[in-house]
Parts: structure tokens; C-alpha cells; sequence
């Protein structure tokens, strides 16, 4: 957990506010930083980070958590790929905890949970799944369910006990709260903001974020994530050759 | 730790028995009905294992679909192995070991260039296998189909503070996990070649698979 630092208006690339139960995509250039703001408290971003030059190179979720030893992501940690580089680095992070094992909801859990409701009775209020979101913005790139690997949950915290088992913690994320992700590739940065498969919550109601894109400056020498672990200083190292 | 569950299956009776060897790969059908039986020959080997449906490739192994829907982080007796589609591909009916892992991955060259130090690059690694078989598998097979994958008889034990780390393994010389395949399935296994890590006391050795008619 960390503090984050006001963006500078000239560093400003753009804003972009993404409804709840929505999808989004965008090639996060390297040299910036993504925020993203929980607008309303009790936000869940589902992601997948791609190398935007070889989208076969994409987030591994048990090669990032190995290297760095941990079943959670926050400041310091970083997304690798399974080329052994980093796509994107957590340079802040005020929530403290982003779920990394729990996948995303699909059409037979939402039915289950919240009851079924199609687009022809409700128009845009319908119930929509992270993974047919998912797989809606991946076919913009030319992919699909062969691309669909574990995801992270930002602004979900997941909780396991002695044996394994997950309990959803409630009101994790509070309004305000964000989470700053530095791209030190171009990485393609795929989400959506369909409620967390555990939210037990009994109405659906996703809800808003805000994406802010803004020039960063690159990793130096000490920076949080590079130095965090001996395993990030050479998955950085790799990262850095790869632009050679 | 889970109750261990046992199998009354004879190997003896079985239609199909293959030794994988160290670091060699096995990609092999298992048809509805069929009980698969993997065997850790001499302990605290790891079997890095993806399936896939028979008729859809792309109907593969989820493990945060398997994760997710059984609400607990381990595989065991009872699991259910589930594609992301939402396929029940296999069910674990028997487990002398207690625990498997499907949140560590598997190795390969790039991420044990991050692990341990650069240099590590080049010694034979897991995905190394996936792709030699899925080379071998025909044209239709690439990296996308590498999905995360189960570890049997891994032990990746995640604490409640969120740590994570790779345990010395529970599993002994003898011991089994069994799995009924639910539907036609397509099993690919490395018998991990890893050597630098000490759950394996950094000696890989020889898993044996064994197959049943229902």
C-alpha cells in the first residue's frame, strides 16, 4: 500500500471513465502509467496484459507471484509476462491488496447469483459477465478463449484460510481508492468491470471506474518495483534488453 | 491438510501404463469414463499437466475457473477440473498425496531467468516439453494453448498474510492422484525437469502414468 501522487496536468494523456459492467482496451505505451480510480468504493477491474508487439506474450500469474512470493498484488509488485519481463509495474497502490486467483464470473454465475436479465428486456442495464466482456474485447485484437489465462482482480481481496479456503472481503476498496500501473512495455492492457465471481453482494451492481493515462518517468535505478526482489532486478533486466 | 482417499484400482488390471521419464513430456488421450491414475515412482516429483477436451482444444484446463467455482486454493479428492468454457473435463477421485497445486506454473527458461540467476536461462525447462509436443501434435497447436496449469504433487501453500512460497513437497515415493475424465480429454503432461529448486531436492525423477477402462 501506498500513497499516490497527484498527476500533473501537462503529464495528462487522457481521462476516460468505464461504467460498471463494462469492457475496455488500450495499448498502454511505455513511458506511462495508468490510474485507476475506484469512483464509487467496491469496484472490481478484471485485467490482462499482453505484449502489444507479440500478444502470444502475455500475463502469467504463477510466474509473476513465484518470483515475487506473494498471492496478492500491491506497490513494488510487478505483472510479468511469460517471457520473464515485466508488462506492468504496481508504482502505487492505496487498496493494499488485488485479488490474483479468482478468475472472472461468467454467464451461469451471474445468472445464478443475480437472476437472469437480456439486453431485450433491459436494454444497457442488463446483466452482463466478465467473461464474455473479456472475450468481446480480446475479438478486438484478433483473440480469443485461447488467449484467456488467469486475470487480476484489482480492487478485490480475497482471503484464504489454513486449508485453502476463499472468503470475498467485503468493502475492501473504498471510493477514492487507486492503483497505479506503470507500463514498461506496450503493453496491451485488456479489462472490465463485471462484479468479482465471489462478490457475494445480492443485487448486481458493478460499478464505475475512472482511467487516467499520464507520461511516467522510466524505472531509475532504486525505483519500488525494480528493487523490491532480487527476481524483479532481473525480470527488469530482461525487460530493458528487450528494447536493445 | 485433506483426508488422504485411496483407490481400490489394480494396476495390474489396467488397459495403459506409461514411466515418464525426467524432464520428458506425454500427451496422451483419456476417453469419458477412464481413470486416469498419475504416480510419484520415487517422491516430491512434479507433474505439470494441462487438459484439453478431446473435440475443442480450445476447451482447455482453467485453473481459476477450477479455483473460482470450488471456492479453495488446493486439489484434491472431490475436485473438479473444469475448463474455462465451463466444461467439467475430470474429477479427482482418489489422492494418497493430500494437496496439489495449480497456482504455480510451471517452469521455462524465460521466468528462470527471473527466478534464479540470469544464467539459468538455459537448462531444459517444462514449457520447453509442452511446446516439443505440441510441435509434434500437429500445426493447429501453439504457445496460446499453454494455459495455467496443475502441479500434482507440488505443495504451493499460500498463507493468510498472502505469502507464497514453494514448500518441500508432501508427497512420497508410491503416492497417487486419481482423476475419471468426464469427458473425452486430451492429457499433456511434463514431468518437470527442474533443477534448482529443493522441493525436489533438486532431483528430478520418474512419474508413471496408468490408465482404466471405466
Amino acid at each position: 500500500m501506498s500513497e499516490l501522487s497527484p498527476i500533473p496536468a501537462d503529464k495528462l494523456r487522457f481521462t476516460e471513465v468505464v461504467p460498471g459492467g463494462w469492457n475496455f482496451s488500450h495499448v498502454l505505451k511505455k513511458g506511462t502509467t495508468l490510474r485507476i480510480t475506484d469512483l464509487e468504493g467496491g469496484a472490481n477491474v478484471s485485467a490482462l496484459f499482453y505484449n502489444a508487439e507479440f500478444l502470444g506474450e502475455r500475463f502469467n500469474m504463477p510466474d509473476s507471484l513465484k518470483a515475487q512470493h506473494t498471492a496478492f498484488l500491491t506497490t513494488g509488485n510487478t505483472c510479468m509476462s511469460d517471457h520473464g519481463r515485466v508488462l506492468v509495474s504496481v508504482t502505487g497502490d492505496t487498496c493494499g491488496w488485488h485479488d490474483v486467483f479468482c478468475g472472472l464470473s461468467n454467464r451461469e454465475t451471474v445468472k445464478e447469483q443475480f437472476g437472469e436479465k437480456t439486453y431485450a428486456e433491459a436494454r444497457n442495464d442488463w446483466h452482463r459477465n466478465g467473461r464474455d466482456s473479456m472475450l468481446v474485447e480480446l475479438g478486438k485484437w484478433g483473440m480469443g478463449v485461447r488467449d484467456l489465462v488467469a486475470n487480476v482482480n484489482f480492487f478485490s481481496k480475497v482471503a484464504t484460510d489454513e486449508e485453502g479456503n476463499f472468503s470475498f472481503v467485503p468493502g475492501h476498496s473504498k471510493m477514492g481508492d487507486a492503483v497505479d500501473l506503470r507500463s514498461e512495455m506496450n503493453t496491451l492492457v485488456v479489462l472490465n468491470t463485471c462484479p468479482h465471481p465471489l462478490d457475494p453482494a445480492p443485487g448486481y451492481a458493478p460499478k464505475d471506474i475512472q482511467l487516467q493515462v499520464f507520461d511516467s518517468e522510466p524505472p531509475a535505478a532504486d525505483d519500488v518495483c525494480r528493487i523490491s526482489c532480487e527476481q524483479n532486478v532481473r525480470a527488469f533486466q530482461n525487460t530493458e534488453r528487450y528494447f536493445l | 491438510m485433506s483426508t488422504l482417499t485411496e483407490s481400490s484400482l489394480d494396476p495390474s488390471s489396467a488397459l495403459y501404463r506409461q514411466v515418464i521419464p525426467a524432464g520428458d513430456y506425454w500427451m496422451h488421450p483419456v476417453n469419458k469414463g477412464q481413470t486416469l491414475r498419475i504416480i510419484d515412482l520415487e517422491g516430491n516429483q512434479a507433474a505439470d499437466t494441462l487438459f484439453y477436451s478431446a473435440t475443442d482444444k480450445e476447451d482447455r484446463y482453467s485453473a481459476a475457473d477450477t479455483l473460482r467455482a470450488q471456492g479453495k486454493l488446493y486439489l484434491t479428492t472431490g475436485s473438479r477440473l473444469l475448463s474455462q468454457q465451463g466444461t467439467h473435463l475430470l474429477t479427482i477421485t482418489a489422492d494418497t498425496c493430500g494437496r496439489h497445486d495449480t497456482i504455480g506454473g510451471a517452469c521455462a527458461c524465460e521466468s528462470n531467468s527471473v527466478r534464479y540467476p540470469l544464467e539459468k536461462r538455459y537448462m531444459h525447462a517444462c514449457r520447453d516439453s509442452w511446446l516439443l509436443a505440441m510441435a509434434e501434435a500437429g500445426a493447429e497447436w501453439d504457445k496460446r494453448d499453454i494455459p495455467n496449469n496443475i502441479n500434482f504433487f507440488m505443495n504451493v501453500p499460500v498463507t493468510p498474510a498472502g505469502g507464497l512460497k514453494f514448500d518441500d513437497g508432501i508427497s512420497a515415493p508410491g503416492r497417487y492422484v486419481e482423476m475419471v475424465a468426464e469427458t473425452d480429454v486430451i492429457a499433456l503432461i511434463s514431468n518437470c525437469p527442474q533443477l534448482n529448486n529443493p522441493c525436489n531436492a533438486y532431483n528430478p525423477t520418474p512419474v508413471e502414468a496408468v490408465i482404466w477402462d471405466a
